[in-house]
C-alpha cells in the first residue's frame, strides 16, 4: 500500500509518460498531413483544373447546335442573351439592396421615437414590407405597370402591354394599367417578373415613409389599412403617370414640355408620395400628447436610441445604391458609374450641410438632422442623378440639407404638425425640391429618348425651361392628388373606427396594448418626453408598471 | 445600527466602493437614481425645441454600519465621492430598527 503522496507521484509520472507518447503521435500525424498536402500541390499542376481562370470560359460554352463550332447567328444570339442577362441581373441584385432599406427605415424611426414604443415601430416598419408587397402583387403592379409596354433592357416584358387611356384636348391621357394582376397571364415572364421585384421595392419604400410622421400614437390595425391602401392604390396611380407610360410621362410628346415629368429613381414617384401621405397622416392624427405647450412652443421628445437611427441612416444609404443606380434596369447602361457618384455626393453635401447649420445655429453638430441631412441630400438627387454633373449633384444636396432644418423647424414650430423622425421635410419637402433640382440642373449628356422625346434631358440653366415647367406640373399633381386622396382615407377611418390610439395607451407606449411585446422588457424606463413616467417589468410576471403622469405635469408647467 | 444612504455622482461609484473596502464595510446596495438639489439642470436643445434636463442622473449606495462606525463611514464616502463642483450629492443617515440575514436568519448585528 503505497502512501498518498507516493501514489501521487506514480500517478503523475505515468501521466507525464502518457503525454509524451501522445504528443509524440501527434507530432507524427501533423507531418504526415504536410507531406501529403506538399505531395498533392505538386500533383494538382499536372490534374485538370484552372487555378487562374484563364482557359474557363470559352468557345464551347457558347450555345451552339454543334458545341465548339457556333455560326454567326449563334455567337450573335448568345451576345444578345448575355445582354439581357446583366440587365435583369442588375435590376435583381440593386431590388435586394433597396429592399435591405426597409431595414434602415425601421432603424432611423425606432431610434428617433421613444423606448416604451419600440416594438411598436419596429413592427410596424417590419410589417409594411409584407402587407405592401401583398397588396401591390395583387393589383397594384399591374395599375402601374400593366401598360408600359416592352422594356428593352429585360428583355421586351411582354404582357404589360394594356393601358387604360381617356382622350383629352385630342391627346391621349394614360391612367392606369390593366395587365398582369397576380403576376399571371402573359405576366409569368422572366422580365417582368424582374421588374416587379424592384417596382415593389421601391413602392415599399415609399408606404414605409408615413410610418415615421405618424409613430408613438397610431393604431396598429389602421396603419395595415394604410399599406394595403398605399400599395394597391395611390402609388401605383401616380408611378403609371410617371413610369408605366401614363399622362405625366407624355407630357412632353403631348404638350412639348420637354420631355415630360421626368423623375429618374423617384424623388416624386417614391419620397414626395410618402412624405406628402406622412403629412395628411400627421396632421389627422395630430401631434403627441404634450408635444405642443397651450402657448404653442414645441416640446423636445428626444428619440431613445441615436445609435440606432444613424445606423439606419447608414443602410439607406447603401441600399441608395440600389436605388439610383439600379433604375437604369440594365447593367450595361454605363451612365451607372455617374449615377452612383452623383448619389454618394450629394448624401454627403446633404449632410455637411444641415451639420454646419445646425452647428452654427444652435452651437452643437446636431447627429439627428446631420442625418436627415445626409438623407435630404439622396431623395433630392434621386431624381436628377442621371442628368447632373457632379458639381450640381453636390449644390443639388447641399441645398437640401439646408432646405430639411429649415423644413423640421418650420413643420415642427410654425405649423405645428409633429413629425418625429422629419419623414414630411426629408422626403416630402425634398422630394419635390429633387424633381425641380432636375428640371434646372440637367445638363444634356444622358437621355436621349426619354418617355418617347428626342434629344437628351436638358434642364432650365442648361436651355429648356419647359422642363422645368414640366417637373412643376409633375410636383403639383403629386402633392394634390396624394395629399387628398390620403386625407380623405385617414380621415373617413378616423371618423369610422379611430386611427389614434387613447391617451392611456399613448401614456403608457404602444408596445403591450397594440402588439403585446415590450421592446426592452427587463429594463426600467424612465420615459414619457424622457423624463418622469416609469415603467418597469421583471421578466415573467410581466411586472408592476406604473405610469408616473406627474413628471408629464411638472414638464408642461415648466415649459 | 445605522443606516447610510449616499446620493453621489455616477462616475464616483468605484472611487467610493474602494474607499469603502479599506475602510471595512463588507456589503452594500447600488441603484440608479435621478435626481436635483439646489443644482437644478440645464436647457438643450433637440431638433430646434428645447428641453430642460433637471432630473439628473445619480448613484444611491445604501450600507448598515454599527452605530460606533458610522460618523467614519460617512467622512470616507465623503472625501471619496467629493468633486468639489455642484451635484455632488448628499449622504443621510438614519436609525435602523433590525436586520436579517436571510441564508441563516441571523439578526441584528450579526447581520450586517
Amino acid at each position: 500500500m503505497v502512501s498518498y503522496q507516493e501514489a501521487d507521484t506514480q500517478q503523475r509520472g505515468f501521466v507525464a509518460r502518457q503525454n509524451g507518447q501522445t504528443a509524440r503521435k501527434r507530432w507524427a500525424l501533423l507531418c504526415a498531413v504536410v507531406l501529403a498536402m506538399a505531395c498533392l500541390s505538386v500533383a494538382s499542376s499536372v490534374l485538370a483544373g484552372d487555378p487562374s481562370g484563364a482557359n474557363t470560359g470559352g468557345i464551347a460554352d457558347v450555345t451552339a447546335a454543334e458545341a465548339g463550332k457556333p455560326t454567326l447567328e449563334e455567337v450573335a444570339a448568345q451576345a444578345g442573351h448575355n445582354k439581357i442577362s446583366i440587365n435583369i441581373m442588375w435590376t435583381l441584385i440593386t431590388g435586394f439592396l433597396v429592399m435591405f432599406m426597409q431595414a434602415g427605415f425601421a432603424f432611423v424611426e425606432t431610434g428617433f421615437t421613444r423606448a416604451k414604443n419600440a416594438a411598436e415601430t419596429m413592427t410596424m416598419n417590419f410589417i409594411v414590407y409584407v402587407i405592401g408587397m401583398t397588396g401591390y402583387w395583387i393589383c397594384g403592379y399591374a395599375l402601374q405597370m400593366g401598360g408600359v409596354g416592352a422594356v428593352a433592357s429585360l428583355g421586351g416584358t411582354p404582357g404589360l402591354d394594356s393601358e387604360f387611356t381617356i382622350s383629352v384636348f385630342g391627346k391621349d391621357f394614360g391612367l392606369w394599367g390593366q395587365s398582369g394582376f397576380f403576376l399571371t397571364g402573359n405576366a409569368y415572364d422572366v422580365g417582368v417578373f424582374a421588374l416587379f421585384l424592384f417596382q415593389m421595392v421601391f413602392m415599399d419604400t415609399a408606404a414605409t415613409i408615413p410610418t415615421g410622421a405618424m409613430a408613438e400614437r397610431w393604431k396598429f390595425a389602421n396603419f395595415c389599412f394604410f399599406g394595403l391602401f398605399m400599395s394597391m392604390l395611390v402609388y401605383p396611380l401616380f408611378a403609371n403617370w410617371v413610369w408605366g407610360g401614363g399622362w405625366l410621362s407624355q407630357l412632353g410628346k403631348n404638350f412639348g414640355l420637354g420631355h415630360g415629368h421626368v423623375d429618374f429613381a423617384g424623388s416624386s414617384v417614391v419620397h414626395a408620395v410618402g412624405g406628402v401621405a406622412a403629412a395628411a397622416g400627421a396632421i389627422v392624427l395630430g401631434p403627441r400628447l404634450g408635444k405642443y405647450t397651450k402657448e404653442g412652443k414645441s416640446v423636445a421628445m428626444p428619440g431613445h436610441d441615436i445609435p440606432m437611427a444613424l445606423l439606419g441612416t447608414f443602410i439607406l444609404a447603401f441600399g441608395w445604391f440600389g436605388f439610383n443606380p439600379g433604375s437604369t434596369l440594365a447593367g450595361t447602361d454605363l451612365r451607372i458609374g455617374v449615377i452612383a457618384v452623383n448619389t454618394m455626393l450629394a448624401s454627403a453635401s446633404g449632410c455637411l450641410a444641415a451639420m454646419l447649420y445646425m452647428w452654427g445655429t444652435t452651437g452643437k453638430p446636431d447627429p439627428s438632422m446631420s442625418a436627415n441631412g445626409l438623407l435630404a441630400g439622396l431623395v433630392a438627387i434621386t431624381a436628377p442623378c442621371a442628368f447632373v454633373n457632379s458639381v450640381s449633384a453636390f449644390i443639388i444636396g447641399a441645398i437640401a440639407g439646408v432646405l430639411v432644418c429649415v423644413a423640421v423647424l418650420f413643420i415642427d414650430q410654425k405649423l405645428h404638425i409633429d413629425d418625429p423622425v422629419g419623414a414630411i421635410s426629408v422626403h416630402g419637402v425634398n422630394g419635390v425640391w429633387g424633381v425641380l433640382s432636375l428640371g434646372l440642373f440637367a445638363d444634356g449628356t444622358y437621355g436621349d429618348g426619354w418617355n418617347g422625346v428626342s434629344g437628351p434631358v436638358t434642364g432650365l440653366f442648361y436651355g429648356d425651361a419647359s422642363q422645368f415647367l414640366a417637373e412643376c406640373i409633375g410636383s403639383l399633381t403629386c402633392i394634390v392628388f396624394v395629399f387628398s386622396m390620403f386625407y380623405a382615407f385617414f380621415k373617413i377611418c378616423d371618423l369610422i373606427w379611430g386611427i389614434r390610439v387613447s391617451e392611456e395607451v399613448e401614456l403608457e407606449g404602444l408596445d403591450i396594448p397594440e402588439v403585446g411585446a415590450l421592446a426592452y422588457p427587463e429594463f426600467s424606463i424612465a420615459s414619457a418626453h424622457g423624463f418622469g413616467a416609469s415603467m418597469s417589468g421583471t421578466g415573467s410576471g410581466g411586472g408592476t408598471r406604473q405610469v408616473a403622469a406627474q413628471g408629464l405635469r411638472v414638464r408642461m408647467e415648466e415649459v | 445600527m445605522k443606516k447610510i444612504e449616499a446620493i453621489i455622482k455616477p462616475f464616483k461609484l468605484d472611487e467610493v466602493k474602494e474607499a469603502l473596502s479599506k475602510e471595512g464595510v463588507q456589503g452594500m446596495t447600488v441603484s440608479e437614481v435621478r435626481g436635483f438639489g439646489r443644482q437644478r439642470g440645464h436647457t438643450e436643445l433637440y431638433r430646434g425645441a428645447e428641453y430642460v434636463v433637471d432630473f439628473l442622473p445619480k448613484v444611491k449606495i445604501e450600507i448598515l454600519v454599527e452605530d460606533e462606525k458610522a460618523g467614519v463611514v460617512a467622512d470616507t464616502i465623503l472625501n471619496a465621492a467629493r468633486t468639489g463642483r455642484i451635484g455632488d450629492g448628499k449622504i443621510f443617515i438614519s436609525p435602523v430598527e433590525d436586520a436579517v440575514r436571510i441564508r441563516t436568519g441571523e439578526r441584528g448585528e450579526e447581520a450586517i
